[in-house]
């Protein structure tokens, strides 16, 4: 890195070296934290006048000891996708997908889904960015897919909650879906089914160079890394709180095998119930896999909670909404319908293999 | 001046036309907001992520509410 480079208007306050440090600290601190955070529950269970044993008893240690988990790890990943999304842009993941052939340009698509920034507040400029870009509609969708899929915030909570395994699960077959629904929407070639105004501006519309071509620092990605952390536990925290309240009640009162009998993997039919339930839920992963955690504690089978979690955050109600102002109706139900698939596919493929 | 806010109403589009009112105001600059909220109008701009700021036709800013500091540069 060489000293002329230009940032914003921002004056460096701080040498780079106390950032740098600073992250260090962090980390540390992190750690030594995270190590007590079993003591601390138990601690906390303590100061309530309850039988440890009981129901009430559980369901406290379990709140105690899950929200500052998923508080702590929530910061360190988002921190860490933060500065690693400060590499990434929508004009830089566009031109890196124009033209690009599709397979190998979903697969792109759906792993770009994943670094570059996103918020659905963006989706119409951004899918109109890159469609008239000439990137194709199929690749497009890949990276539609994938971007709010598969999420940092989702990532936490699954590692934090459920375990390695299935975060890495999660991921894993969220990019496949993401990837096989955007190649299948690509080969049925449905261009002509975006609304007319899009496909108007397919030719036209070139977008400026990068506004901000100033290239950025460590310590300005740092910057952003923590701006990242403030925003999206602005957001989430409300989500989490309530999401693991839920778990802990589930937790602490639900019968042991209620749930096997209704979401587990002998009742077939759990899948696609699963499925239709969580496309109108109004929540996000924060909100949802705290209850998921609990559910698979009481016998729930885990391809049946994979696809219920999918379907909850990939085919949210309010994104279809923000996407009818592009999209005809036929194009959304075509979407839904092959998300939707990809979804149940991968939950009866789970409870058979589980 | 006057600047042009692009957003499809979010939270952080009226941080921005607010943001961009109250630095106005502190240094006595002139300034008209105008929010765009049409789509076809945003994207004619050519952003892919909103807020996004436009003063004198040209996109300055996009993707974030920007820091007052930068508000300041572009009112200076």
């Amino acid at each position: 890195m060489s000293a002329d480079i230009t940032t914003a208007s921002r004056p460096a306050s701080r040498p780079a070296w106390v950032w740098h440090a600073g992250v260090v600290a962090f980390g540390v601190v992190w750690w030594l934290v995270y190590r007590q955070l079993v003591p601390a529950a138990e601690w906390i269970t303590a100061l309530f006048p309850v039988d440890r044993r009981s129901h009430a008893g559980e369901a406290l240690a379990f709140f105690f000891y899950d929200v500052p988990k998923v508080m702590l790890l929530l910061t360190l990943i988002v921190f860490a996708m933060g500065v690693v999304r400060s590499y990434f842009s929508p004009e830089r993941t566009r031109a890196l997908l124009a033209g690009r052939r599709e397979g190998v340009g979903n697969a792109m698509a759906a792993l770009l889904g994943v670094v570059t920034p996103f918020c659905s507040c963006s989706a119409v400029p951004l899918f109109i960015g890159l469609v008239s870009a000439g990137v194709p509609l199929g690749v497009t969708f890949s990276f539609l897919i994938a971007a709010p899929m598969v999420n940092e915030v989702a990532l936490a909570l699954l590692f934090g909650l459920v375990g390695w395994q299935v975060a890495l699960t999660y991921f894993a077959f969220g990019l496949v879906i993401a990837i096989v629904a955007g190649w299948v929407i690509g080969r049925l070639h449905l261009e002509g089914w975006l609304q007319g105004w899009v496909r108007d501006i397919h030719s036209g519309a070139t977008a400026p160079e990068a506004v901000e071509g100033a290239r950025l620092t460590l310590t300005d990605r740092y910057k952003l890394g923590i701006e990242a952390v403030r925003e999206i536990f602005g957001r989430v925290w409300k989500w989490i709180i309530l999401g693991i309240g839920m778990g802990a009640l589930i937790h602490g009162y639900v019968p042991e095998d209620l749930m096997a009998r209704i979401m587990g993997a002998d009742a077939w039919w759990s899948v696609p119930a699963a499925v239709l339930i969580g496309i109108p839920m109004y929540t996000n992963a924060a909100g949802v896999i705290p209850i998921v955690e609990a559910l698979l504690g009481k016998g729930a089978a885990l391809g049946t909670v994979l696809a219920f979690m999918m379907a909850v955050i990939a085919l949210s109600l309010p994104e279809m909404i923000i996407l009818r102002q592009v999209l005809t109706l036929r194009l959304i139900a075509v979407f839904v319908g092959v998300v939707g698939s990809g979804i149940l596919a991968v939950g009866y493929l789970f409870n058979v293999l589980f | 001046m006057e600047i042009k806010v692009l957003g499809p109403g979010c939270a952080k589009c009226k941080a921005t036309a607010d943001l961009i009112g109250r630095v106005a105001g502190e240094t006595g600059v002139q300034v008209q907001v105008e929010k765009i909220e049409d789509m076809r109008q945003i994207v004619g701009f050519g952003v892919m992520t909103t807020p996004a700021v436009v003063i004198g036709g040209k996109v300055v800013h996009k993707g974030s509410v920007p820091s007052p500091d930068q508000v300041r540069a572009w009112l200076g």
